[in-house]
């Protein structure tokens, strides 16, 4: 394989590669997250984190379609306490790892970070942006500037760490809540979560498939939105952007950095393209950037702009 | 390929024992030995089970009546429908010229009959034979009754067949002869002493683990063993990879990401 040289710095913290493994996919346990590692990821994100244990919605949870995945887990998860027991030693996996922290109010926000700031986290994520789990994101009205500020403010308080706030691509003005995480400290912007929600109805029993009825949808068909955010995002704000959204090859990831992501985070490619999607996806990356005469990610990063 | 159910209509019901129903559909599955189905009831949930008949164009799956779903499961009729997906999973991978067992503890049965089946068709009856050891609590328990050529029973309370576990079998039979190759599935406690049975015997050992499922195509992480994924990287694992698998026989993750202990 080709030597060129295909690191990052994302907020300070050095990445090997620009790939991320993306909240939500396996990063339930240490051991997946090292696995995941193992499979050529640049840093990986844990499963979302709230303050008490959740069970997340019944199955079927998650289903897919001709242009992507549908989810509705309901922010499953084992708690806080639970969490900082599952995630010590983080060093064993290798590459960074991202804390993704979920709360139905700014003070769940503070539990949760405090909680983990005993383990070794590069950096925290909070995802204000979740379509489908009432109470969080979206459906608690997290998706807007002033809560998108007020969250973003009160975490910036209790930690020293670089701070990643994940949008919805479901709001036209995703680049004025952007803007609001921005000037409460945010040091980057994760865009985009899934969209939606949308719906898939079996036609023979005659009722949705997932047990909440409707969830978000990511993979191939969120992708162009997904691109399109971030190309709006970088025109308007100055911290970096983790553009996740359907990508799934090499050819896609550098479409998203040229739309002006630093890094790019991958979810449903682990369905379409097996647990190595990581590894696959900076190949494909490398042999673009020699054949094209690139020698740096940075040098792509917002290329598509004017 | 799409992960969505498709329904299926229960075409044939059969009674196993008291606590176990097989419902029959007519399905043209491409399902190995090993592998399980999402069974979906709408509205209610959905959950993993293994195929545990094929006969031409029918397929069956064995329900064990436990809790809320197995219940509404078995309260379906001829002419009903329930959703099915998959198949999912890795299956086992079969040695046929050899003496092989086959251990199933109480439902675990279920999942290694269609291997059985498997087995007694490609091994040469000159060079191999399969031992099926069932072990249940009681008599009643026992589902399968007359379907394998060798199948040795136990009990732990002594009603039917030998008086003991599966593993206490297992063992007495191997002074007696000797086997290549052992297939199991059943309570994990029971996995776990087959496995160092056959490690201490120096015998090739499959196990079908169970874990908490949710996607069953390996994108959520719900199901995880040490770092392997028990609907795809699984559900069978051989002795090598269990070795290297720190939770099996010790903890299993709850559907909340949990650990807890088994």
């Amino acid at each position: 394989m080709s030597k060129i040289n295909l690191s990052v710095n994302l907020c300070g913290i050095q990445l090997t590669n620009p790939t991320i493994l993306a909240s939500g996919i396996l990063g339930t346990t240490k051991a997946l997250l090292k696995r995941v590692a193992e499979n050529g990821a640049g840093a990986v994100t844990i499963k979302s984190i709230s303050v008490e244990s959740r069970e997340g919605h019944k199955n079927p949870t998650v289903i897919t379609f001709e242009a992507g995945m549908l989810n509705a887990v309901g922010y499953s998860n084992p708690g806080v306490d639970a969490a900082a027991r599952e995630f010590t030693n983080l060093q064993d996996v290798g590459v960074p790892v991202i804390a993704s922290v979920i709360g139905t109010q700014k003070e769940d926000f503070v539990r949760v970070v405090d909680g983990l700031s005993a383990q070794r986290f590069s950096a925290i994520e909070i995802p204000l942006s979740c379509p489908h789990t009432p109470g969080f994101g979206l459906l608690a009205g997290q998706g807007t500037p002033q809560a998108t500020f007020d969250i973003t403010s009160a975490v910036r308080k209790v930690t020293k760490l670089p701070i990643f706030v994940k949008l919805s691509p479901n709001i036209p003005e995703i680049c004025t809540i952007a803007k609001a995480a921005e000037d409460a400290g945010a040091d980057a912007i994760t865009a985009v979560n899934s969209m939606g929600p949308g719906m898939i109805i079996n036609i023979e029993s005659q009722k949705p498939i997932l047990s909440f009825k409707a969830g978000g949808v990511t993979g191939d068909a969120l992708r162009p939105i997904a691109v399109r955010c971030v190309y709006d995002l970088y025109k308007a704000i100055k911290i970096p952007i983790i553009g996740v959204g359907g990508i799934s090859t090499g050819r896609h990831a550098i479409e998203m950095i040229m739309a002006g992501a630093s890094a790019i985070g991958i979810g449903t490619g682990v369905y379409s393209r097996g647990i190595d999607v990581f590894r696959k996806v900076c190949e494909e990356i490398s042999l673009w950037m020699q054949e094209n005469g690139f020698d740096s990610i940075k040098s792509m990063v917002g290329a598509a702009h004017d | 390929m799409i992960e969505q159910p498709m329904m299926a209509k229960i075409c044939d019901i059969q009674e196993e024992s008291p606590g176990v129903k097989t419902f029959f559909f007519k399905l043209n599955l491409n399902f190995e030995p090993g592998q399980f189905v999402m069974v979906w009831i709408p509205l209610l949930d959905e959950k993993p089970f293994t195929i545990s008949y094929i006969q031409k164009d029918l397929v069956g799956i064995s329900v064990l009546k436990r809790g809320v779903f197995t219940n509404a499961i078995h309260s379906k009729k001829i002419g009903d429908m329930l959703g099915i997906r998959g198949p999912y999973g890795r299956g086992f991978s079969l040695k046929p010229d050899s003496n092989s067992c086959v251990v199933g503890g109480g439902i675990g049965m279920a999942s290694l009959a269609t291997l059985v089946d498997r087995l007694n068709l490609v091994v040469d009856k000159r060079r191999g034979h399969v031992t099926v050891i069932q072990g249940a609590r009681t008599a009643a328990e026992i589902i399968y009754q007359k379907r394998f050529r060798d199948m040795k029973l136990c009990t732990e309370d002594g009603t039917a067949g030998f008086r003991g576990t599966t593993v206490d079998l297992l063992k007495d039979l191997l002074k007696k002869q000797r086997f290549q190759k052992v297939y199991t599935c059943g309570p994990e406690k029971m996995l776990y002493k087959v496995v160092e049975l056959c490690g201490e015997h120096g015998i090739e050992c499959e196990v079908s683990l169970e874990r908490y499922i949710k996607c069953g195509f390996g994108v959520c992480g719900q199901c995880d063993c040490s770092g392997q994924r028990v609907c795809i990287d699984g559900p069978i694992f051989n002795i090598q990879e269990l070795s290297r698998m720190e939770d099996f026989g010790k903890i299993t993750i709850t559907k909340t990401g949990a650990r807890v202990i088994h």
